[in-house]
Formats: C-alpha cells, sequence, structure tokens
C-alpha cells in the first residue's frame, strides 16, 4: 500500500539539502567579521562576485536530514555484513574515542618536533605491532588504503630492482586478483601477465614457472587467496620467483585468516600491505577513509617512501627529506604529510586490546566461522572448492542452474530477510561467485539463523519462484534502481527542476 | 576477550559440525614450519581503561592546537568543526557501512555523496564532481595524469606556489609512467610566468590558489595561455575556505580541480584522513578517476541513486582502469558536506571573510613588529613573513614556550638558504585578538 506521505512508519523520505533552502539560513552563528578589522581586502582581483548558490538550513533541518538518510544504510553495528574480501567485522567505539583526544586530533603534522614526540611514538608503536605481526624487518605507514599500498610495495621493488641494475618489465598476477592489483603494476608501469589458477583455486605453480624469466620483476600473489584458500604452495612460490631475481609482493587484504598464525615474513614475501580498514578493525564509513602499511623485506627496506621514524638521540625523528635519509634511498612522497595517522590510531587501539592471545584468537574464530558456513551450506549451495577455507568460502551459481534465478537475485533475497548481500561475482575464476566472509564478530546464533535463511531461500530457488526472486528486495527504502539509465544518462549533480529545464 | 562472541562451548561444538579434530586441521594448508603453535611476542589482552590510559598517555606528549597559541596551516587548517557535524558522521550507519556497491541498502550515504559531489561542484565553479580521493596531494598527482590521459601530451608544469607535497606525490606518481614532471622554485611572491613554458607537449599546468605562500591570484590569463596551446589548467585548493572569498577555479576557467576538503569538518587528525576534492569540465567525465554516484529511479518509478560509470574503475577494467584507487575517504567527505550544508551560503562565505578578516588583523600587527615583513600582497588566511633571521630556530624557540607561532618554509625546503627566513602563518576562526597579542610579544622578544 502506499502512503500518502511516500513515507512508512519509522522509515521516512527524505529531499535533497538543496529541496530544503531557505535562502539565507545558515545552522552556524558566526561573529561579524567586520567588527575585527575595516580594512579592505586583501584578495586583489581574486574577490569572488557571484553567489554559489548553496542551500540554507537550521541545525535541526540538518540533523534531521543526516538522521534519516543514515536510516536507509545497512552497517555491521546493525547486523550480519558477511561481504567477502572486505572484513567487515566489529569497529570498536574505543577506538574512535582515542582517535578525538586532544592531543590526537588536534596536532599539526609539521608542528616542530619536540611538540609530537608522542605522534612519533604512537606511529613507531604501530609500527613495532604490525613488524611483530607480519614478521618483517620494515614498514612503510604512509599508504592511504589497500591500492596505495599496493602502489607503495611495487615502486618499492622496482626501485629497489633498479638500484641493483636490474629493471624488470612484467608484473605476473593471478586471474583471482583484486583489480586493484593490476591497476596499480600499471601505474607503476610495468606490463601486466595473468596467471592461471589450478583447479583447486590456487595459483598454477608449473604455469607460473613457465612465465618466470629475467624481466620479470614481481609476482602479486594474494594469500589466502580470493577465492578464501592458503596457497598451499607459496614457498614454493615465493622461492621460484626469487630464484629467477623476481620479488613478491603479497596482496593483504585477507589477512584476518592469519594474524598470530602465520607471519607473511616466513613465507618469503618481501612487500605486503595490511588494510588496517579490514584486519584491524577500523570502521569503513562508507567506503573510507583506510590505511595501507606495507611491511618490506629486507631486500626492499632502505626503498622504502617518505617519511618514516627513527630513533634519534634527543627522542624520536622524523625522515622527511631524501637528503635527510642517510644510507638509505627513499623512493619519494606517496602522500601529502604523513599518511593516514587517525586511523593508524584507532587500529593501535584495536591491537592493543586484543593482545597477542586476541589476535590470534579472532583470526581462529574467523577461520572457524568461515569453515562452519561451507560445513552447513555445502550440500545446498555449490562449493566452488574443497576446504578447509580460510576466512572466507567461496560459492558459486551451479545450484541455481535452470531456475532463472542469478547471483545477484539471490543477493537481493537476503536484502529482505535482514542481511547484508555476501560479496557477489567476485572473484572472477567462478561463474556467479558468492563469496561469505563472516568474521570474529559473529556468534554462532547469527551464523545458524543465516544458515537457516540461506537454506531456505535456495530450497525456494531451486522450487520455482524465480518471480519473487526477481521482485527482491521490497522491503527496502527503494527496490532495485536502475543502473543503466544511470551510466546512459549520468546525472551527477543535482539540477533544479527550473535548471534542467533550461 | 569482548570483541570475541564465540564461546569455547561454540568453537567445539561447531568443529564437530566441521569434522575437524581442532583449529590446526583447518590450517592444513599451511607448512607445519610456518605455523606458529604460540602467540606472537606482543603484550596480552588490555580492557579499555588501560588501553585509554596508554593512548592518553602518548596524547599528553604532543602539545595540540587546542592548548597554545596556534598559527600553522600549510594545507592543514585549524577550524572549527560545528558539534553536529561529529557527532552525525559517528552514526552507525555511516560509520560502521561499506562501499555503497548494494544501492537499496546504501540510499543514505550515496544520497548524501550525490550531495557532496553537488557541493563541491557548485564551490569550486566546476560542472562536475567525484565522490573524492584520499587527500589534496594525490588529487593533484591523479589531475596530472588525467590531463595526460585527455591530451595524449606529457609534460606536466608545476607551479612553485604548490605545496611541495603536493609536487613530490605527483612526481612519485609520474616516476614510472612517461610523464614529464617539470617543477618550478620555489615562488614566495607569486611571479612566476608560464608563458614560455607551455608549448605542444604540455599537457597541463598546475597551480595553487591561494598559493603555498598564501598569495591569491586570478589565474584567467593563465588559462587563456593554457588553452591557446591545448594545454588544461588545474588548480589545486588546500585551503577550501578560501573559496567563500574567492573567485572559484571555475570562474578562472580551469578544466581540473584538485583540492583538500579538510577545514571542513575534519579535525587536523596530524595530516590525515583528509579528504581529496576533485571535480572536471563536464567533456573530461569519462577519464575522471574515482567513485562517482548518479541518479535514477527504481523499479517503482522513485528517484534513487547508485555508483555508476564504474566502466572507468579498477574492478571492471583492470590494468585499463583510469585509477587504481579503490578504497576514497567516504567518512571525511560525509563530514566535508555536512559542515557545508550547516554553513549553508551565508555562513560559508561569512566563514570566510572572518578568516580573511582573522588574517588581515594579525598581518597589520606582524607587520609592524620590528625585524618582521609581511611578503604578500595578497592573502586569503595565509601569508609569509621574512624574519631578520632563520625562522626554524624562532618557532622552536617559541615552541617552548607553548606557542605554535607557523611554519618555518625550511621545514619543507631545507636546501633553499634564500627561503630560511621565511615563516607561513594560518590565521583561522580560531585565532582569538589575545593569541595575536601573544605571538605579537613573543616575536618582539625573539627577533
Amino acid at each position: 500500500m502506499e502512503m500518502a506521505t511516500g513515507n512508512r512508519a519509522l522509515q521516512l523520505e527524505e529531499k535533497l539539502i538543496f529541496e530544503q533552502n531557505s535562502p539565507g539560513m545558515t545552522a552556524v552563528d558566526l561573529p561579524n567579521p567586520a567588527e575585527l578589522t575595516n580594512v579592505k581586502s586583501r584578495l586583489g582581483d581574486a574577490a569572488r562576485k557571484d553567489p554559489i548558490g548553496l542551500p540554507g538550513l537550521s541545525e535541526p533541518q540538518v540533523v534531521r536530514h543526516y538522521l534519516r538518510l543514515s536510516q536507509k544504510n545497512f552497517a555491521i553495528d546493525g547486523g550480519f555484513y558477511p561481504l567477502g574480501s572486505c572484513t567487515m567485522k566489529h569497529n570498536p567505539r574505543l577506538n574512535e574515542k582515542m582517535a578525538r583526544l586532544p592531543g590526537i586530533a588536534d596536532i599539526h603534522p609539521l608542528q616542530p618536533k619536540a611538540t609530537v614526540q608522542g605522534a612519533y611514538e604512537l606511529l613507531d608503536m604501530t609500527a613495532h605491532w604490525l613488524k611483530v605481526l607480519t614478521g618483517m624487518p620494515a614498514v612503510a605507514m604512509s599508504p592511504a588504503a589497500g591500492a596505495h599500498g599496493e602502489l607503495c610495495g611495487l615502486m618499492t621493488i622496482r626501485v629497489a630492482l633498479e638500484a641493483r641494475g636490474d629493471a624488470r618489465q612484467r608484473v605476473l598476477v593471478p586471474e583471482s586478483a583484486h583489480g586493484t592489483n593490476p591497476a596499480s603494476a600499471h601505474m607503476c608501469g610495468y606490463k601486466v601477465e595473468a596467471i592461471p589458477a589450478t583447479g583447486q583455486g590456487r595459483v598454477d605453480l608449473q604455469a607460473l614457472k613457465k612465465k618466470l624469466g629475467p624481466d620479470v620483476a614481481a609476482i602479486m600473489v594474494t594469500n589466502p587467496n580470493t577465492c578464501g584458500l592458503f596457497e598451499n604452495e607459496i614457498i614454493e612460490i615465493t622461492q621460484a620467483v626469487h630464484e629467477c631475481g623476481g620479488l613478491v609482493y603479497c596482496d593483504g587484504a585477507n589477512f584476518n585468516a592469519i594474524v598470530g598464525r602465520v607471519r607473511p615474513g616466513d613465507l618469503g614475501i618481501d612487500a605486503m600491505h595490511l588494510n588496517l580498514h579490514k584486519t584491524f578493525s577500523t570502521p569503513h564509513g562508507g567506503g573510507g577513509p583506510g590505511a595501507g602499511p606495507v611491511v618490506l623485506s629486507e631486500a626492499l627496506e632502505a626503498y622504502a617512501p617518505l617519511p618514516y621514524i627513527v630513533h634519534g638521540k634527543d627522542g624520536f625523528d622524523m625522515v622527511e627529506h631524501v637528503a635527510d635519509a642517510g644510507n638509505d634511498q627513499p623512493f619519494g612522497r606517496m602522500k601529502g604529510f604523513h599518511g593516514q595517522f587517525g586511523v593508524i590510531v584507532r587500529s593501535l587501539a584495536y591491537m592493543l586490546s586484543m593482545g597477542a592471545e586476541g589476535l590470534r584468537q579472532a583470526s581462529s574464530d574467523a577461520v572457524l566461522n568461515a569453515n562452519y558456513l561451507m560445513a552447513e551450506l555445502s550440500d545446498i549451495l555449490t562449493l566452488s572448492y574443497d576446504g578447509p577455507c580460510m576466512h572466507e568460502v567461496l560459492f558459486d551459481d551451479r545450484f541455481l542452474k535452470d531456475t532463472d534465478v542469478t547471483t545477484l537475485d539471490f543477493a537481493k533475497a537476503m536484502i529482505d530477510e535482514g542481511f547484508h548481500p555476501m560479496t557477489m561475482y567476485f572473484p572472477l575464476v567462478v561463474h556467479g561467485a558468492l563469496l561469505m566472509e563472516p568474521t570474529e564478530t559473529e556468534g554462532k546464533a547469527t551464523l545458524d539463523e543465516f544458515i537457516g535463511v540461506i537454506r531456505a531461500l535456495a530450497e525456494k530457488a531451486q522450487n520455482g519462484n524465480a518471480d519473487d526472486f526477481k521482485a527482491a528486495p521490497i522491503y527496502t527504502p527503494r527496490r532495485r534502481l536502475n543502473e543503466t539509465k544511470a551510466a546512459r544518462t549520468p546525472v551527477l549533480i543535482y539540477q533544479s527542476e527550473q535548471a534542467a529545464a533550461e | 576477550m569482548r570483541y570475541l562472541p564465540l564461546t569455547d562451548q561454540d568453537r567445539q561444538d561447531m568443529l564437530v559440525a566441521i569434522g575437524a579434530p581442532d583449529m590446526a586441521a583447518l590450517y592444513k594448508d599451511v607448512a607445519t614450519e610456518v605455523l606458529l603453535d604460540q602467540p606472537v611476542d606482543l603484550p596480552g589482552v588490555k580492557g579499555e581503561l588501560e588501553v585509554e590510559q596508554i593512548i592518553s598517555g602518548l596524547a599528553a606528549k604532543n602539545l595540540g592546537s587546542g592548548a597554545a597559541p596556534f598559527f600553522l596551516g600549510a594545507g592543514n587548517y585549524s577550524h572549527h568543526i560545528p558539534a553536529a557535524a561529529d557527532h552525525l558522521i559517528q552514526r552507525s550507519e555511516f560509520l560502521t557501512s561499506y562501499t555503497p556497491y548494494q544501492p537499496e541498502v546504501s540510499q543514505g550515504t550515496l544520497q548524501a555523496l550525490f550531495e557532496f559531489q553537488t557541493q563541491v561542484a557548485m564551490i569550486t565553479g566546476m560542472e562536475i564532481a567525484n565522490a573524492s580521493l584520499y587527500d589534496g596531494a594525490t588529487a593533484a598527482a591523479e589531475a596530472a595524469m588525467m590531463a595526460c590521459r585527455i591530451t595524449r601530451r606529457n609534460k606536466v608544469i608545476l607551479s612553485g606556489g604548490l605545496h611541495p607535497h603536493y609536487a613530490e606525490v605527483t612526481a612519485t606518481n609520474a616516476k614510472f609512467l612517461t610523464i614529464d614532471i617539470v617543477t618550478n622554485p620555489a615562488d614566495p611572491l607569486a611571479q612566476e610566468d608560464f608563458a614560455a613554458q607551455i608549448d605542444d607537449e604540455t599537457a597541463c599546468v598546475i597551480v595553487q590558489n591561494p598559493g603555498f605562500f598564501g598569495q591569491v591570484r586570478n589565474h584567467s590569463e593563465l588559462a587563456v595561455a593554457c588553452h591557446n596551446k591545448g594545454a588544461l589548467l588545474v588548480v589545486v585548493v588546500t585551503e577550501i575556505v578560501s573559496l567563500g572569498a574567492v573567485l572559484s577555479p571555475g570562474d578562472m576557467e580551469a578544466d581540473i580541480v584538485a583540492a583538500e576538503g579538510q577545514s571542513l569538518g575534519n579535525a587536523l587528525n596530524f595530516g590525515g584522513p583528509h579528504v581529496g576534492l576533485f571535480a572536471v569540465r563536464r567533456k573530461y567525465l569519462r577519464q575522471m578517476p574515482g567513485r562517482l554516484v548518479g541518479e535514477t529511479e527504481d523499479v517503482g518509478g522513485k528517484r534513487g541513486w547508485v555508483l555508476t560509470l564504474s566502466t572507468r574503475e579498477q574492478h571492471i577494467r583492470r590494468e585499463k582502469a583510469t585509477s587504481n584507487i579503490c578504497t576514497n575517504s567516504g567518512l571525511c567527505a560525509l563530514a566535508f558536506s555536512i559542515h557545508l550544508t550547516l554553513l549553508g551560503e551565508a555562513g560559508f562565505t561569512r566563514l570566510a571573510q572572518l578568516n580573511h578578516a582573522t588574517a588581515i588583523a594579525l598581518a597589520d600587527k606582524l607587520d609592524a613588529v620590528k625585524g618582521v615583513e609581511v611578503i604578500n600582497d595578497t592573502f586569503f588566511n595565509e601569508f609569509t613573513l621574512r624574519l631578520n633571521q632563520p625562522a626554524a630556530g624562532v618557532v622552536d624557540a617559541l615552541a617552548e614556550n607553548d606557542l605554535l607561532a607557523g611554519l618555518p618554509a625550511s621545514r619543507l625546503y631545507p636546501s633553499d638558504k634564500a627561503l630560511e627566513n621565511l615563516l607561513l602563518v594560518a590565521a583561522t576562526e580560531t585565532v582569538t585578538p589575545t593569541d595575536m597579542d601573544q605571538l605579537v610579544g613573543a616575536l618582539e622578544e625573539a627577533l
């Protein structure tokens, strides 16, 4: 039934801010600048002449606007979010509190070094935890996110190879890799080549060996991989790459499966980014900000980017210029200032809370939860590769064969049951992928409820109710959205009806 | 451990269901010699109170902008953030949701980002904007690469008034691409003449306004000079509040705007996370990096929003993508947008005027101090002083008395002796008359 307002009880329709404009209104009361000075502008011939056209709203309107918008989002705080490859784990509020402390949130990156010793120490302490957990001697702290870390790691590799007079051209990337991997390699000026997977969902070592040669700079391997599996030949892979003079980059997006259990440094990895917004519980924030520190092996340590912390004679110091790097050869700067400090603070609060045992238990629980889903769902969904899996489990759409229900339809039906869908259609190596990552955040009761729902939906699909799936979701603020229309005639900013008519 | 809901009994029951004797069986694909049988050598579990004590202890070793007269800027500004903005971004549904790939359960984030894109386009005077990049420096680097794709040229000219970090990040990104970066020497007086530099190979000129040393310029003529040679003009803005008082890059006919949005809604955070703003002419849409939110309708004909044009992006195009960016700065973009919504036209322009007036008042006071000269003919809320001695020593001495006087140019240009006496001073709305008097008094004493 349609309501006169379009509202449905607690779910309220909300116009754009531009449609709520009271010209001249503001929710921020500021002193009158004229009282401060009576001298004229110092803007020269660059003073703004025309109005901007921003809407004016009062504070209650603004608060209500964003509150109503927030209520149209699914969030990990509200429910199970088994989005494979994304590690949607609990985001402790302690992290938020720590990041907002005076002396943390209100310090400037270019203050005199003596006035930010605590910040340097915090960066150094976080770096220590990351190095011990990965078994690596160094870490570049400034990359802003996973893909940024990939670029950082590859640049470090390229600079290190060039420093030994051995510039190389190719980077090998498994078919199942995240799209960021080939994109990052391309931005580093490399030619990208795909490595096929075995029937067991892992890097095909023999195929890899055939592709190795004197012009291979690196392999970018994800371990555990995007099929949710540990690369059981990882040591042979890294040895083979090293033997031909190449280096090994590891996409650390799936580190949550092995924290405290396996150190990448022991596997022969040379560089690996850590998504602090996945493994170390900092919030995803609807798409960022993240942080992607890159741990580095001894072969790469000297080439890490600026800036970095050193222990000086008067406490901590930060190396910000190549000229101050001594024997090191930093390849440059990846990001303005010092990186994602606020995110790093949150990750430290998490690591300190968990401790060594807690981190190890968390990865075990993440793996246990994923294997539990595998055990309870494999008879009704179609498992892509035999287990055990790591922290995520991959199914494909063979169980939907001849039902006219697609992976997308299945995902949308899950929404109506109150669950966020798993990752769909990734990795690309299986058809209609359904990648489920429960994380350690979920208790057994939640998993059992989820299992029940998935089983019921799978049976429903197999019993010929495709129309119900095609119609889903029906209880969301909006039903299926027309993505084709959005792409064909892009409307990317608001235009008033009047402006649109012109 | 308070974040882990499984009980030992649950774990046992689940292992039985799986048919595994123990956890080691689930890690059987890991070679035994690399499988750790003990926790690593790090401290144990801590309660909230203990963690707060440790991190508060570290915080106490820092001198925050809230605890001292504060005049630093240089691309990272201390502004007052309305209480509602920081409260609203901590709504669980914004804070703890993922990228809005499932639009039916993400309309809140999507609508907010659509509003953000519109606000960014409006204040920069551009036709479209994306849903944010990491920060201003990486946005500048993306702008350089985008200009090269559009023009199919490979020379990028960086103004001497561009923030040195932005220039360094742009150079780093271009390091292994066929892009030739020409970085002009530091230009405190904004007197550089690009006319001779722009040639048929030039993809773009990247200028910053207000410049790193605070100078404000109308770059309209530079835009014409670029366009006459088939090059693009990229304008960088590191103090976004300036656009409430200064001509927008769009007014100056810029083609791409790469900006830092930290000043609205986001704390200093020791330099990050911040929020990169990226706005362009509509005709360049397909070459744009980053996520975009577009308007559409649902099957019932109701207006809604989705992520769109993802065929530019890495998860579809892989190595042929316009950029490798995936995660952006969503929550910082939301903070920016909420702050700007709270301000509205009246508040935003008044905030800009207030910043400008505060800086004028401070500049006039400092210019009267013996041994101090304001070098700018124009500025917005930040300007450069020439002291009668190296600025770094003066700033360090003042910091010992809990006064953060500004940024000595030598911190970012350590090898340029001509800049040794220069001190960048910013004055936002947070600077009080008492703060100003303290800085004036301290400089009178020190010089």
